[in-house]
Order: structure tokens, then C-alpha cells, then sequence
């Protein structure tokens, strides 16, 4: 108990904040940074994995997170039949040949000895076939671009409950990251940086101009939910009547009758849209414990160990008879899994989903912002991050406003510095961000929490 | 007549635009590969630093636009560059004192450094936009073309006209004589030589009496020069806005790493490498066809080799191939 005191200490102080902008500002706002919090919170897990576990960089977190919110458009939507008549032929064959493609050049590495022969053909199969499947493909991907433009324009999914996309987005991300650490993962540390992140642009950009597949920058909106809609809920008796119930204190000081019905329909329309977020929050909540509990026991296992040391010194891992490849691999692969998961969560709990709002900043850097700050290596450090970082990301507007009118107090409203500062609020969250990042680097290097090596 | 047509119509489309945006980001990919090569970081904060002294640049270029001074038929920025360095300097000497400094005494691993330049970049990020908000500037200003389409045409009497604007002409100038001074003094003179040095064994460097203190203030110097005339020639060219800035980091990186990253030589090649293959990859060729080949195999489709959507994704995956099968980059050889 005593040990874990710091931990419990940061998780009240970060629920108490939370609380307060409950009581403060409004539940509603609570209730989408605590959401938010966990899903980032489900990010810097799988980034602490790859990091604080294994010591790989991974700037790609975007790329993963974007194919996870892919997950879930494919899985959900319904398909569109009149699309898939149209050009589902040519897709269908584009994949085959892929897939033909990729056994070809299997063969050919294991049938051949390493030369520039074998390196030569196998780049010429890649350049034909690339060119032979986007000439082959073409028109198909028109045909199903001219179905219903307007409101479909590409195939559409399985038409599954939403919640499935976040197991099939890890396994997207896992695929995705099998492919990267293959290609990738023997590079340097600061190599490896650049190469993930100018990958994860080549995702965002093949998502956003595939039409075809995921309608591209014209979004797809209107997903199924796991949650019950505000609409509904507004007429469904029982929660009237907890509603009802919930405020009867309130209520009963009202005494016109009309009166005291458009107070409980104003709270109902509000509580409706809490009633949902908390659904959301339970639902994350599950999947933030679960995937804590597996990180925990991964970590103290004999893995965890043997992650350590491959972490800490590569050369006497392997010495020992450590496959430090294949483990790399497998890790890269497990935190990009999870990646996947947090980005299906997003475009559920968002309920659309627009390739073009993935940017490095928000979706890359931050998430690492949120695992240094918090402690890499240690899992409620990264959790206790992503709450901080993404708290600190939605009230530095807030905070900012206040501090700037606090001390320009004296000075009238329409000086031209003040009204110039107090319309570049937003942007002082970049500045709290990098602010935050330094101070921590500099004299916390190892985070709010930092990692402890404990031999049971 | 066909032929010349064609020649021009690439001319026109694909090699003089390829050639100033290769400069632009020749004149980044140098800044990169110098900080790696003698700091020892990958600077995440590139694209933000440029865009700071861009902004920088553009600030002066208003307050002598209100002072009435003018160059003429050239951009006023041209003016306001030198004092834009002179700030984009001090400002990275400043984070240098406070930041890397300390990093730099600790002897930290390249990651680390990297991440702190992620802190720089988000600081930097938010001063640029405090300062000059985010949206478009244009600060152009002078005569905008030497040569335009029309005139071309009606004094050639082609079909395709060569247009020729005043900001690819100075950005292909500046860049060759900016470039040419730095590969002087790197090669030639004594401080270039013993940063020469540095990059290549910092602990014999030491021993034989270079002062690391003036080495590192060297470098964030010409770091400035390079960043500000990259940027503001980027802005003059195109337009400034601190997201672009931030997402040319990545192409710049590209072609620092595609040229061999800590070979200046090597950065400013990749720039064009990286800037010719995006737009030669992109380009539609229909037209240039019809031009040279007979009427009868005129091609039907636009004979593109890939969308211009996928401009940045031909860099990446250019650096992607490179990283794989020569991570030491095309031109190695000598580092620095």
C-alpha cells in the first residue's frame, strides 16, 4: 500500500480535476475528456509497450490509430450491394492478384540464394504487378465511385455491430506493424523514428484518396452505435423517470406545473446525452482494465523480464540465446495491436469517420508526449499520461484565457495586445505541451511515475 | 515543332517546378544533415524552425512596406531576410543555451534528443502561431512573372507557353549561391574544416584543440541562415502557413536521409532527387504524347503514373525503399 502511494495519489488528484470540471463546467464535458482520457489512455499503452517494454520508437502511431477507425467503417456500415455489382468483380480479382503477387515473391526468396538477380526481378514484379493491378482495378473503382456519389461512392462493410471493429482493428494494426517491423524494425532507433512516421503519412494518404474502400476525405458519417441513441432515450419512460427521480429535489421547489415539465424535459435532453457518454465510459473503461491486467502480468512474466534485458542491453540478450528479432517483431506488432484497438474505439464513440482530421500532431506526437510525461515503462504512468496530457489539451484554453485576463487585468479591453492574445488562446495548448514535455524531460526524464523494477 | 513543344510543355510543367521546389527543400535537407551531423539529433523541430523564420522574415517585410522602402521589381522580403535571420539565429541560440545545452553536457542518446526536439517543436509551434496566427499569408510582392505563358507563345509563335515567375528564378539564384558559400567555407576554411572534424570523431576533434562551444554556435548560425532563406523562399514561392511548414519537415527528412544523412553534398542532391521523382511520378503525360507520338497512337488515358494525391507518399516511399537497401543513403562516401 504504502509503495503505491504516489499512484493512488495521482489517480485521485486527476479524478478530482475531472469532478470538478463536472461541477464547474458541465457533466457533458466531464463525462468526453474522461472518455477521450481512456481511449488515449488505451494509445499510450500500446505505446508504452513498444517504448517503455522494448525501447522501440514508434513514431506511426497515426497510421495505426487511422487503420483501427478503418476497422470500424468496414465492419459496421451495411454493404453497398448496388457497388459491389458494379465493380466488386475488379476488386475482387485486384486482390487476388495481390495475393498471387505476394506468393510469387515468397517463392522466389525461398527458392533463390540472396543476389542482385533475385533483388532485380523481385522489384520488377513489384513495379508490373502495381502497374498491372492499378490498370486492371481502374475501372472498377470508377464504376463503384459512381454509385450515389453523394451518399455512398464506395463498397461499404460487413454490416456487424461496431463493436467487433475493435478486435479486427487490432488485428489491421498488428498486420500493418508485421509488415513495418519486417521492413523497418533493423534500423536505428532515430531511423526507425523517421521511417514509421513517413510510413504512417503513406497510410493516411492510401486511406484518404482510396475512395473506393473508405470513401476518402468525404467521411463517412452515421456509424452504428454500441450505446443507445439521445433520441430514443428521450422517450423511453424508465428514463423519464430516473431523470425524474435524479432531480426530484430540484424539480420539487418548482411549483407551475408547465414550468416544472420544461425544466425536466431540459434535464432529460441533457442527461440523455450524459446517460450516453457514460455507456461510452463503461464500455472504454472495460477494455482499458482488461488490457491493463494483460500488460501487468506481461510485464512481471518471465517475457517482461526478458524484454527488459533485450531493452536495456540487445548485445548480451542475444548472447543469451534471446531471438531479439523475432521479440522485437512480436512487440511491435502487440503495441500496434493495441493502437488499433484505441483508434476503432474513437470512430465508434465519434460515430464518423474523416481520414482527413489524422495529423501527425494530434495523433503521433501527442500520444508521446502523454507516455514520456506519465513514465514510460510503467503502465500506470502511461494511463496516468494520456489522463494528464489529455486533460491539460482540452482545459489549456480554459486555463490560458483565465491567466491571460488575470494579469492583464489593469489593461482595458480593447488594447490590440490583449485582444490579440485572447484570440490565440487555442494555440497555447502547443505551448503548455512542449513546456510540459521539457520541464519533465529535464528534471523527471523518467516520468510523473516512474517505472519500477520490482524482483518478486 | 511537335518536339520542341513537348520539350517546352515538360520544361514548363515538370522541370522548373521540380527545380525550385528541389531547392527549397535542398536548402532544409542541408539544415538537417548538419544538425545531425555535427549536434547528433534527428531535429523533429525543422519545419517549425523554418516556418519561425519565415515569420520572422514576413514581419519585417510589413513594417518596411509601411516604412514605404521597396526593392522594386523585387519582393521586399528580399530585404527583410537578413533581419529575419538574425532573429531566427537568436532564437535558436536561445533554445540551444536552454535546452539542448544540457542534453549536449549530458551526453544523451540521439532518441532522447530527439524528443526534446518534439518539445521544441510543439514551443515553436506555439509561438508562430501566437504571433502570426495560423492561416495564409502571402507576402509577395514586385513583379510576379519574367516571362508569362502568353508572351511567350505570341514571341515563340508555339502552341505551349513557358511561364517563368520571378520566385523560381530567385529561389534556383539564391539557392546556388547560398549553396556554393557553404561548400566554400565547410571545405575551405579553417572553422569548416575543423566541423568537418567534429562530425567525424568529436573525442580527437577535442584533443586536438577545437573549441566544441564555437563549433555548436557555427552550426545553429548557418542552421538559421539555411532555415530562414529555405523558408522564406518556400513562402515567397507558394504561401506561408505554419501546417505546411510543419508537414514539409517530412519530405525534408526524405531528402536529408535519401542524400545520406550528415553529407550536406548528399541533402542538397536529395532535395531535387525527392522534388524531380514526386512531380515526374505525378505528372500526366497524356499531352506530351500527343505531342511526339503520331496521331494514331495518341494515348486515351491520362498515362499517369500515380495521383497527385499520393505526391508526398512517392517521397516516402522513396525514403522507405532507401532505408531498406542503402540506410546509409545514395551518396555516402564521406560524412560531412
Amino acid at each position: 500500500m504504502r509503495k503505491n502511494l504516489n499512484v493512488i495519489a495521482a489517480y485521485s488528484i486527476m479524478m478530482v480535476l475531472i469532478l470538478m470540471v463536472g461541477i464547474f463546467q458541465s457533466w457533458n464535458i466531464a463525462l468526453s475528456i474522461f472518455n477521450l482520457c481512456l481511449i488515449s489512455a488505451v494509445m499510450t499503452m500500446g505505446a508504452n509497450i513498444q517504448w517503455g517494454y522494448a525501447g522501440l520508437i514508434n513514431f506511426g502511431i497515426m497510421g495505426y490509430t487511422a487503420l483501427g477507425g478503418l476497422a470500424a467503417v468496414l465492419i459496421s456500415v451495411d454493404p453497398v450491394q448496388e457497388a459491389w455489382r458494379a465493380g466488386g468483380f475488379d476488386i475482387l480479382m485486384s486482390l487476388w492478384l495481390i495475393v498471387v503477387m505476394v506468393l510469387v515473391i515468397r517463392f522466389i526468396l525461398k527458392r533463390f540464394e540472396k543476389s542482385k538477380i533475385r533483388t532485380y526481378s523481385i522489384a520488377a514484379i513489384i513495379i508490373s504487378g502495381i502497374l498491372l493491378i492499378r490498370f486492371s482495378a481502374e475501372p472498377g473503382i470508377e464504376a463503384i465511385e459512381a454509385v450515389d456519389p453523394a451518399k455512398t461512392g464506395f463498397l461499404g462493410g460487413f454490416g456487424l455491430p461496431i463493436i467487433f471493429s475493435w478486435i479486427v482493428g487490432a488485428l489491421f494494426a498488428g498486420g500493418l506493424a508485421f509488415i513495418v517491423g519486417k521492413v523497418a524494425l533493423g534500423l536505428r532507433a532515430d531511423y526507425l523514428a523517421i521511417a514509421t512516421l513517413l510510413i504512417s503519412e503513406i497510410v493516411i494518404a492510401i486511406i484518404k484518396h482510396e475512395d473506393w474502400l473508405t470513401r476518402g476525405v468525404k467521411n463517412v458519417i452515421g456509424l452504428k452505435r454500441p450505446a443507445p441513441y439521445e433520441v430514443d432515450l428521450q422517450t423511453t419512460d424508465w428514463f423519464i423517470n430516473l431523470v425524474e427521480k435524479f432531480n426530484s429535489g430540484k424539480l420539487s421547489v418548482i411549483e407551475n406545473l408547465a414550468d416544472r415539465q420544461a425544466a425536466l424535459n431540459q434535464l432529460v435532453i441533457e442527461g440523455s446525452s450524459v446517460f450516453v457518454k457514460l455507456c461510452y465510459s463503461g464500455l472504454f473503461l472495460v477494455v482499458v482494465i482488461i488490457l491493463l491486467i494483460l500488460t501487468q502480468k506481461a510485464l512481471y512474466s518471465p517475457w517482461g523480464r526478458m524484454m527488459r534485458a533485450i531493452r536495456d542491453n540487445e548485445e548480451a540478450a542475444n548472447a543469451m540465446g534471446k531471438n531479439v528479432v523475432k521479440q522485437h517483431l512480436l512487440i511491435f506488432i502487440l503495441g500496434s495491436a493495441i493502437v488499433g484497438i484505441a483508434g476503432a474505439m474513437l470512430v465508434t464513440q465519434d460515430g464518423l469517420f474523416t481520414p482527413g482530421s489524422y495529423r501527425p500532431m494530434r495523433y503521433t506526437f501527442l500520444i508521446w508526449v502523454m507516455v514520456i510525461v506519465g513514465g514510460s515503462g510503467n503502465n500506470f504512468g502511461a494511463i496516468l499520461g494520456g489522463f494528464v496530457v489529455w486533460f491539460l489539451w482540452i482545459e489549456a484554453a480554459p486555463i490560458s484565457l483565465f491567466l491571460i485576463n488575470f494579469f492583464t487585468a489593469g489593461i482595458p479591453e480593447t488594447n490590440a495586445l490583449k485582444a490579440h492574445l485572447i484570440e490565440s488562446v487555442p494555440y497555447f495548448r502547443f505551448l503548455l505541451m512542449g513546456l510540459g514535455l521539457l520541464f519533465i524531460m529535464r528534471y523527471r526524464p523518467k516520468g510523473i511515475l516512474p517505472e519500477k523494477i520490482e524482483i518478486k | 515543332m511537335d518536339f520542341i513543344n513537348a520539350i517546352i510543355l515538360l520544361l514548363n510543367y515538370i522541370f522548373i517546378p521540380a527545380l525550385t521546389y528541389g531547392s527549397q527543400l535542398a536548402l532544409g535537407a542541408i539544415f538537417v544533415t548538419l544538425i545531425y551531423g555535427i549536434l547528433r539529433f534527428a531535429n523533429f523541430a525543422t519545419g517549425d524552425m523554418m516556418s519561425f523564420g519565415t515569420m520572422a522574415t514576413i514581419l519585417f517585410t510589413w513594417y518596411f512596406q509601411s516604412l514605404g522602402v521597396s526593392l522594386g521589381v523585387l519582393p521586399t522580403a528580399l530585404l527583410a531576410i537578413p533581419f529575419g535571420i538574425i532573429f531566427m539565429i537568436f532564437y535558436m541560440l536561445l533554445i540551444d543555451k536552454f535546452v539542448f545545452n544540457y542534453y549536449r553536457n549530458q551526453k544523451s542518446p540521439p532518441v532522447q534528443f530527439a524528443m526534446v526536439s518534439i518539445g521544441v517543436m510543439f514551443v515553436t509551434q506555439a509561438v508562430v502561431r501566437i504571433i502570426i496566427g495560423p492561416g495564409d499569408r502571402r507576402f509577395f510582392d514586385g513583379e510576379k512573372f519574367i516571362i508569362k505563358a502568353r508572351e511567350f507563345k505570341e514571341m515563340t509563335g508555339l502552341n505551349e507557353g513557358l511561364a517563368l515567375k520571378s520566385t523560381q528564378v530567385i529561389t534556383i539564384f539564391v539557392t546556388i549561391v547560398l549553396v556554393s558559400l557553404l561548400f566554400w567555407f565547410l571545405n575551405r576554411t579553417k572553422t569548416g574544416k575543423s566541423m568537418k572534424a567534429y562530425s567525424d570523431n568529436e573525442d580527437l576533434a577535442l584533443l586536438s584543440g577545437i573549441d566544441p562551444k564555437k563549433i555548436v554556435l557555427v552550426t545553429w548560425v548557418i542552421a538559421g541562415i539555411l532555415a530562414t532563406i529555405g523558408g522564406a523562399l518556400y513562402g515567397l514561392d507558394k504561401s506561408f502557413k505554419p501546417f505546411t511548414y510543419f508537414n514539409n519537415m517530412l519530405p525534408i527528412f526524405a531528402a536529408a536521409i535519401v542524400g545520406g544523412i550528415g553529407n550536406p553534398f548528399g541533402a542538397f542532391l536529395g532535395g531535387y532527387v525527392i522534388a524531380f521523382s514526386e512531380i515526374l511520378l505525378t505528372y500526366a503525360y497524356k499531352k506530351f504524347f500527343m505531342y511526339i507520338l503520331p496521331e494514331s497512337m495518341e494515348p486515351s488515358s491520362l498515362v499517369q503514373l500515380l495521383s497527385t494525391d499520393y505526391k508526398f507518399a512517392v517521397s516516402f516511399s522513396i525514403l522507405v525503399i532507401v532505408l531498406i537497401y542503402r540506410p546509409s543513403g545514395i551518396f555516402k562516401g564521406k560524412v560531412l
